[in-house]
């Protein structure tokens, strides 16, 4: 398969593992553009994207806005608290508007679930997904599994432990959806009430002790505790957590010498995982940036590289 | 529509000949191989490339540097394309400033890939001077284009293709002209 036969990336769930590999394999290619000295390609001139965020990001934001910059696209951004939604313009119209200035593709970030499938069924352009509420994050979890894959080789048979969050966490969403259909194992931890009350249809395993989760695994992810997100009465403190179910050395021991520790930022320092794991030798936290980076190329250039079919 | 074997224009050997050919052109024509790096355009670019890496290394006794050059992400007709080509990596593990690049590709025909490969090449370094080699030059130039080193001219009519097959990926050393046949 040379072609990603799609209009949108919506989420990992609906994606097959040969589109995921051909996302992965152009994503190699695009990283050692951005090892060059001049990190510009004339791929995508002329072609128009539009960055909406309606929920702060900075480190999503910036990727979007490098690759597209790297890949010679013009593209604009626009941040939720600044645009017509707060002056009672629907989303829908909103994008209409920017569609008929000639955008193209349309990356976005909003705080309701499902809102990418509803703006992408609604208007022509491409849509990507940049985080829709609790549902999914599919870049992101493109790029951790990116990581992954040029840190070891492959994802088939890999075992990884998802630490944290999983009920509020579109990143965990995208990430199970995405090694499950790469073939790897997922494990997850965390309090019983931050566990989505429809985990089997994840197809993985649970477990509440954090050091039993980690056993043999080769690669573990904390996730961030979402402060933001936390309805009451969930865990009883930030403190009982980091005790609990915080990453630190010693509670890494049964994992794999040499497991790849990942976080998708920004991080809770001292609350899910400590300083000497995320900045340790086994941290590849600043890799998956990098990676980031590459797959958003990746996937502007297989969305807008070429024409759509009819 | 199919396409049918219309004649062979270069055997093993005739490639053989012709590549020995170029290797002496580029070493006269640059009074030596200092500063010399070769750089073969993807995909049928590469393994001749290298053959001339060989050479150069068999009469001159130099190593001289070999790159590779994905164009995918240069090509100006993206747009126009139904289906986008996949990106290769570009390798080039040299710097290229003030270097004298030999650009080595298979087939020269409307110019269109050796503007984008001159394109790729300049976004990685300032070389001295870009020379173009290549196997075959067809004709039906679109853009001012010409090469510095040709292995043979072939005339073609627009409608015929030609295919060139090198033993490091097709197994056989040949080039052939296909003409289309409507059924």
């Amino acid at each position: 398969m040379q072609t990603l036969r799609r209009k949108d990336i919506l989420g990992l769930e609906e994606m097959s593992a040969e589109e995921i590999t051909l996302i992965l394999e152009t994503a190699r290619s695009m990283r050692e553009i951005m090892q060059r000295k001049i990190k510009k390609v004339p791929t995508l001139r002329g072609r128009s994207i539009l960055n909406l965020f309606y929920e702060p990001s900075t480190r999503t934001k910036a990727s979007f806005e490098l690759a597209q910059k790297y890949m010679s696209a013009d593209s604009v951004s626009v941040a939720g608290a600044s645009s017509s939604l707060t002056k009672g313009e629907t989303l829908k119209d909103t994008v209409r508007n920017v569609e008929v200035m000639g955008v193209e593709c349309v990356i976005m970030r909003h705080p309701v679930s499902g809102s990418a499938y509803y703006l992408a069924h609604n208007v022509e352009a491409s849509v990507i997904n940049a985080g829709d509420g609790m549902h999914e994050h599919p870049t992101q979890g493109l790029l951790d599994m990116f990581t992954i894959w040029e840190k070891k080789g492959r994802l088939e048979k890999l075992k990884v432990t998802i630490v944290g969050d999983i009920r509020h966490s579109r990143v965990a969403r995208s990430n199970i959806w995405g090694l499950k259909k790469m073939g790897a194992e997922v494990v997850v931890a965390g309090p019983p009430t931050l566990m989505p009350p429809d985990l089997e249809v994840f197809g993985i395993n649970f477990c509440s002790n954090v050091e039993d989760a980690v056993e043999d695994a080769d690669v573990v992810m904390a996730l961030r505790l979402q402060k933001e997100r936390q309805e009451s009465g969930l865990f009883p403190s930030l403190r009982e957590y980091a005790e609990l179910y915080g990453l630190n050395t010693q509670r890494l021991k049964k994992a794999k010498e040499d497991a790849l520790i990942m976080h998708p930022g920004p991080m809770n320092r001292g609350i899910e995982i400590t300083s000497e794991l995320a900045d340790g030798p086994n941290s590849v936290v600043l890799e998956q940036v990098t990676g980031g980076v590459a797959v958003r190329m990746a996937l502007l250039y297989l969305l807008l590289g070429g024409t759509k079919e009819e | 529509m199919t396409l049918t074997h219309k004649a062979t224009v270069m055997d093993e050997k005739a490639i053989r000949q012709a590549l020995r050919r170029i290797a002496h052109e580029i070493i006269e024509r640059n009074k030596g191989t200092e500063n010399i790096v070769l750089v073969g355009v993807r995909k049928r670019g590469v393994p001749l490339a290298g053959r001339l890496q060989a050479l150069l290394k068999e009469i001159e006794s130099t190593d001289i540097p070999l790159g590779i050059l994905d164009i995918t992400l240069y090509r100006d007709d993206l747009s126009q394309r139904q289906d986008q080509p996949q990106v290769h990596t570009t390798d080039v593990p040299f710097d290229l400033n003030d270097k004298h690049v030999i650009m080595v590709d298979d087939v020269l025909y409307t110019g269109r890939t050796t503007r984008a490969a001159m394109d790729a090449l300049i976004d990685l370094g300032r070389p001295a001077s870009i020379q173009l080699a290549v196997l075959i030059d067809r004709g039906h130039r679109e853009l001012p284009i010409r090469a510095d080193y040709v292995g043979k001219n072939v005339p073609t009519s627009r409608s015929e293709q030609v295919e060139v097959k090198v033993s490091e990926i097709d197994e056989i050393d040949r080039v052939d002209i296909l003409g289309v046949t409507r059924d």
